[in-house]
């Protein structure tokens, strides 16, 4: 991981005093029920809404890979998204008449501020962020992705979970009507996920909204969506529209349909090896790099060691210590 | 010229080239960009499923050639049998050399460790066997040996839908179509011995 030094942070990463007491003053006094929230005051982070539409004041972020992103065309027509069929050009044909605004997240739980927010004043007190993260599927593929985001984290402090929140779980939007892979029991739906409180407030966690700059495609999980890099795709639940604080552990999608293939924590590990198909692995999606001229590039990329927590350890391995991750896979 | 030739020089011949298109639509769409993101599995997928189709059309020739009274049908029988093995043997290489990339140690453990791969790869080995015994010399050699060995392919039937069955990661609609048309074929063999 790079640590910048202070020399090295640039202007448009200081948030100026005013919009900084500003901000304070907001969280103050917005009672995240829904009427107290109506007037998003400083909004920093605005999300536009017609598709492929440019987001304003992004700025970068250290947790960022230097490793060149996949192209959009790949991030956006090789998805798992079952809500829209489950083939991996399923989604992107799919999901183009989804109309992902006016969208309500509803926070609920054992937390101090929990109600119904529209997505625009769930957002206006944060800062975009761009994350480019590597995201490992189960299937043994990964991809590099230019997230647009906001920390997990600061999401979490503003809700101001009481100390008996063990758990944030996510749900994904359950209407059959919208999602027309909901009319298959393929999983049992909604989709859930969650992860442990100490996970949720990883910085490395966050709530992507963008990808290129752009808002997220409606394939990708519009519009707003978890990414934790460190974990399998799967746990990084898409159109979300359910926040819980829970004290008890939640029994996730996948873990409900295969409870012998897919576990709850379902972090990144070549050592533990999928069921049916070795994790050791992985093939990177998308053309071969344009200096390989072997014959075999035609094909696209040969495949790559997989790394422990996805290369993500430095940021993540403490959050395990002490844990048996071959059974708590 | 005889329905038997017919078959034999017009016929064939053409079911011939009709076989070979599904193996040049996967070049064909190689070249042009058209296999996706992740062509390796894209190959794979297409070779497989090409697989499994034509051991079901193969497995259909008999019942059709028997309930239509048609003897001719039955003429197709090892070509088609031999473009399944074509398919099967095309998956199994785009897996051993693409997507394994050759190496020993990752192949010994897919087949040993993983019992979808562990069925599929049994299933290609028995169409090896019933291929290099598929010409009349060997055939009238063997005698009534023949045919038991090539009995199994319903056993090959089988590993191969139940190969697909296990390997989907969740959505099994499609296997099941192939585990339905498997059952029929299978029981209308059951049904005829039991008549």
């Amino acid at each position: 991981m790079l640590i910048k030094k202070p020399n090295d942070i640039k202007w448009y990463e200081i948030t100026d005093k005013a919009t900084y007491l500003n901000r304070r003053a907001f969280l103050r006094s917005a009672a995240m029920t829904g009427a107290a929230l109506v007037t998003g005051s400083a909004s920093a982070a605005t999300l536009p809404i017609e598709r492929g539409a440019k987001l304003a004041g992004v700025v970068p972020s250290a947790f960022s890979t230097d490793e060149t992103p996949n192209s959009y065309e790949d991030i956006t027509t090789y998805n798992n998204f079952y809500e829209f069929g489950t083939g991996k050009n399923d989604p992107a044909k799919n999901a183009t008449g989804f109309q992902a605004r006016p969208w309500t997240i509803t926070i609920s739980g054992n937390a101090e501020k929990t109600g119904a927010i529209n997505l625009d004043d769930f957002l206006a007190p944060h800062t975009l962020e761009d994350r480019i993260y590597r995201l490992r599927c189960v299937e043994a593929w990964s991809m590099v992705i230019p997230w647009v985001g906001i920390p997990l984290a600061d999401v979490i402090k503003r809700c101001q979970p009481l100390s008996s929140a063990k758990y944030v779980v996510f749900e994904t939007l359950n209407d059959r009507q919208r999602m027309p892979g909901q009319r298959y029991s393929v999983l049992d739906w909604p989709y859930i996920e969650g992860l442990t409180i100490a996970e949720a407030m990883n910085p490395l966690s966050i709530l992507a909204v963008g990808v290129y700059g752009e808002i997220l495609p409606n394939q990708n999980g519009a519009p707003i969506r978890l990414v934790v890099p460190w974990k399998y795709g799967f746990k990084s639940i898409k159109s979300i529209v359910k926040i819980h604080f829970s004290e008890t552990r939640p029994k996730t999608s996948w873990e409900k349909a295969a409870p012998n293939e897919y576990g709850f924590y379902a972090n990144v590990n070549p050592q533990v090896d999928h069921p049916r198909w070795s994790q050791a692995r992985e093939r990177r999606i998308g053309s071969a790099d344009a200096n390989d001229d072997s014959w075999r590039s035609i094909f696209g990329t040969s495949k790559q060691d997989t790394k422990m927590f996805n290369g993500y350890g430095e940021q993540v391995a403490h959050l395990y210590e002490g844990l048996n991750l071959r059974r708590n896979f | 010229m005889n329905m038997t030739q017919q078959v034999r020089q017009i016929w064939k011949p053409l079911v011939f080239l009709l076989c070979l298109v599904p193996a040049l639509l996967i070049v064909t769409d190689l070249l042009t960009d058209n296999l996706g993101s992740n062509k390796i599995e894209a190959i794979q997928d297409r070779f497989g499923i090409w697989a499994l189709r034509f051991i079901m059309i193969t497995l259909a020739v008999t019942p059709l050639r028997q309930v239509s009274k048609r003897n001719w049908i039955g003429l197709f029988r090892r070509m088609l049998g031999l473009f399944a093995f074509f398919y099967v043997l095309m998956h199994f290489l785009t897996w051993l050399i693409l997507d394994q990339e050759l190496n020993a140690t990752a192949i010994a453990d897919d087949i040993v460790k993983r019992p979808f791969i562990t069925i599929g790869f049994i299933a290609f080995l028995l169409l090896v066997v019933m291929a290099a015994t598929s010409t009349n010399n060997i055939r009238r050699k063997l005698g009534g040996r023949w045919q038991l060995i090539h009995n199994s392919v319903y056993a090959v039937g089988t590993l191969g839908v139940w190969h697909y069955w296990w390997q989907v990661k969740k959505d099994i609609s499609e296997p099941l179509i192939y585990a339905i048309v498997l059952v029929v074929l299978l029981g209308y063999r059951v049904w005829r011995k039991k008549r």
